[in-house]
């Protein structure tokens, strides 16, 4: 608790600067990133990460110095040649774009750790820390870093907020861009820079391994809450700037450990339960809207279970019990029940006082006949359309008729002709 | 209007992926102020012709002139519908954000879209009646609508030649007859529309003008000129082995498509 309070009061200019600008950072890469997520590019991203090491170990080697702007430099070279690389690959050989990505990262990620190793064997290295770009370790961030980093970042948002919308018509529909007369070729150059040095940007916190996840993995989670890209963007930001908050506080209370890890593993749980509980496209909602479905199903038939009871009786008959349905029609216990509350709900049905009976409302019994109408004129439209025999076209029908929408009803009735009966010879109950 | 150029000239074009040509030697012009389809069955080459026609592709040999000049002096006078299918429709767009996306240019680079941009695209919504539909998510629209959310953002581009991918693919008949319409009142106003079309059955109703290709181009003219039993054979009847063959060799051995002395020049703008 005392690191808690300690962290949080930012008293500690060391903690002010390596929180802050680990959330700096979180927003920046998460707003770039957009544009990677919806370019289907995460991979590139990826690669990049990689990519960039070598880079930063060149530098470190010729300029035998950790001077931020240095490491950058070499970094966005290093980047640069790695997503040439890929497009040259990819269009002049036979290779599949991913396997082009793969190789590159591969090769590049490889001579990066070659040049780390022997850093770390010569006497410089000890010193320098270079390992820490592997994982990433926020605390190593001193404050000339987080100048050139805050620099850095305030960039790419600029150059972000100027292109907005060219980066989106690029990233939704390239070809039309370029029909346009748009410099396409110019706006992807700057979009892959930006998508470089903002990779680069938070090597150092994040580390080579994990920070392809900081890119994309914050747009994934924001898109499960919004249809709109500006909004998607704040969101995303919003996240990686938590997640950033989330690492480094972890990495100040347990000195040793990797900030990386810990951003990204924040990161992968807002992004799974955003998945998950996303109104529209989640896991959540998928399963509310089939239980939904289900209820409505039973409810129908519970409604023409007790329309084709009346039916059965001439109409003189209009009061029944639960266990007259059930020997109309077998439904599953559970279900059952939760559609007859329901029903009572809705005052489709009115309980009677004696004996547990009940009796569709004139509500019900609108409702009730329009279920059993739509069965019926689907059956019609089955036989005399689609010319199935009249005895096998009962089972479809039980399942059409709680899809079918009211146009559909109209343009269906209209086609057939209102016909008064269905090919069962049952009279086809229309709207009083 | 400019009827005294050929809204299109295509000369002696020839494309190809990864080295295999799927278009050889295409060579036609067409006339402004007409209804022309570009017909051919499928992976005959027809968007492959566009793309090379709208500079998103470089072909091989051969050059194209729009209104007799080259494609980057007349951009502001041509427009381009893609396949629907080319896009995810799945990204986080309004209709209208998607139609606006017709007035970005050049000359707003940097910059927001003006108000005179916004009243031009709501027009064109309102054209392809989507108006009502403006704030709707582009993934929630059906086929049709997505298609009609295409043309509006051309229309919003204020074009005098329109290259259309296949417009009536996934559309039902009602938005088919409203399309038609659309294009027939373009027509009046003297625009030039080119559209891509699979379906024999429907070409000649719907065009004035044809280009029928498959692979190689097999006949261009009037339609009462094109629609020749003996060509329309040759176009969508048994597929010409012998050139795709000539192709798939070509790829392997890496034989250069043309010959250096032989590249043409490319036409000069005005010439
Ligand atoms: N990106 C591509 N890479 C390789 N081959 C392609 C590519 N796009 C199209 N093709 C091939 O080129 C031929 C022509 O395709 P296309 O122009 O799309 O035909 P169409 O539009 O008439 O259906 C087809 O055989 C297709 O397989
Ligand atoms: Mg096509």
């Amino acid at each position: 608790m005392d690191k808690f309070f300690a962290f949080f009061s930012f008293t500690d200019p060391n903690v002010r600067l390596v929180t802050f600008g680990t959330m700096f950072l979180g927003l920046s890469t998460a707003a770039v990133g957009s544009f990677a997520f919806l370019r289907k590019r995460s991979l590139i991203g990826d690669a990049i990460a990689h990519a960039i090491l070598p880079g930063i170990a060149l530098s470190f080697l010729f300029f035998q110095s950790k001077n931020p702007f240095l490491l950058m430099g070499g970094a966005l070279v290093s980047g640069w040649l790695a997503m040439v690389s890929i497009e040259y690959i990819s269009n002049k050989s036979k290779l599949k774009p991913d396997t082009a990505i793969g190789l590159v990262l591969s090769v590049f990620f490889g001579v990066g750790i070659l040049l780390l190793t022997h850093i770390q064997h010569t006497g410089i290295g000890n010193q320098a820390g270079l390992d820490q770009f592997l994982f990433g370790k926020a605390a190593a961030i001193v404050k000339q870093d987080l100048y050139a980093y805050g620099i850095i970042a305030f960039l790419l948002l600029a150059v972000i907020l100027l292109l907005f919308k060219e980066f989106k018509l690029l990233s939704f529909n390239p070809d039309f861009a370029q029909a346009s007369g748009l410099p396409v070729q110019s706006l992807r150059f700057v979009l892959s820079t930006i998508t470089v040095l903002a990779i680069a940007l938070g090597i150092q916190s994040v580390g080579v391994v994990l920070m392809a996840a900081l890119i994309i993995t914050p747009s994934a989670a924001a898109r499960a809450w919004t249809e709109r890209l500006s909004v998607m963007m704040l969101l995303a930001g919003g996240i990686g700037a938590f997640s950033g908050l989330v690492g480094s506080y972890i990495s100040f209370t347990a000195p040793n450990m990797p900030t990386g890890p810990w951003i990204v593993m924040c990161l992968s749980c807002i992004a799974l339960a955003s998945l998950f509980f996303s109104p529209r496209r989640g896991v959540l909602a998928k399963l509310l809207q089939q239980r939904k479905n289900r209820i409505k199903i039973v409810s129908e038939n519970l409604l023409k279970a007790l329309y084709h009871l009346q039916e059965q009786s001439d109409f003189q008959n209009r009061h029944f019990t639960e266990g007259d349905i059930l020997e109309q029609r077998s439904f599953s216990q559970g279900d059952f029940h939760t559609a007859l509350k329901k029903l009572k709900k809705e005052f489709w049905i009115m309980p009677i006082t004696e004996k547990n009976r009940f009796q569709l409302s004139e509500k019900g019994v609108e409702e009730a006949r329009r279920v059993v109408r739509l069965h019926r004129i689907w059956e019609m439209y089955l036989t005399e359309r689609m010319r199935l025999k009249a005895d096998h076209i009962h089972p479809n029908a039980e399942t059409i008729e709680h899809i079918i929408t009211p146009e559909i009803e109209e343009q269906l009735l209209e086609e057939l002709g209102y016909p008064k009966k269905d090919p069962h010879e049952s009279p086809i109950p229309y709207k009083a | 209007m400019s009827t005294e150029k050929p809204a299109l000239e295509v000369h002696n074009l020839t494309a190809s992926y990864q080295r295999k040509p799927v278009l050889w030697e295409i060579d036609f012009a067409l006339p402004a102020g007409k209804l022309v389809g570009i017909v051919g069955p499928n992976g005959s080459g027809k968007t492959t012709l566009l793309k090379n026609i709208m500079g998103l592709m470089q072909p091989d040999g051969g050059y194209v002139n729009l209104f007799g000049k080259k494609l980057d002096e007349v951009r502001q006078r041509v427009s381009y519908v893609p396949q629907r299918e080319s896009v995810d429709w799945d990204f986080p767009a309004s209709v209208l954000d998607v139609v606006q996306m017709g007035r970005y240019r050049r000359s707003n680079l940097f910059k927001r879209l003006s108000a005179e941009d916004k009243h031009v695209a709501a027009e064109a919504l309102e054209k392809v009646g989507m108006l009502p539909y403006a704030k709707r998510q582009i993934s929630q629209l059906s086929g049709g609508q997505q298609q009609r959310v295409f043309i509006a953002r051309s229309l919003a581009q204020q074009a005098d030649l329109y290259l259309m991918d296949e417009p009536f693919v996934g559309v039902d008949a009602s938005t088919e007859e409203s399309i038609l319409t659309l294009l027939s009142e373009m027509k009046q106003e003297g625009k030039t529309v080119v559209i891509v079309h699979h379906d024999l059955q429907t070409a000649y109703d719907y065009f004035d003008w044809i280009v029928l290709l498959n692979t190689r181009l097999v006949a261009a003219g009037s339609k009462e000129e094109v629609f020749r039993s003996d060509l329309l054979q040759e176009a969508y009847g048994g597929r010409l082995t012998v050139l795709s063959k000539i192709g798939d060799l070509i790829s392997r051995k890496d034989f250069p498509i043309r010959e250096g002395e032989f590249k043409e020049k490319e036409g000069l703008g005005d010439g």
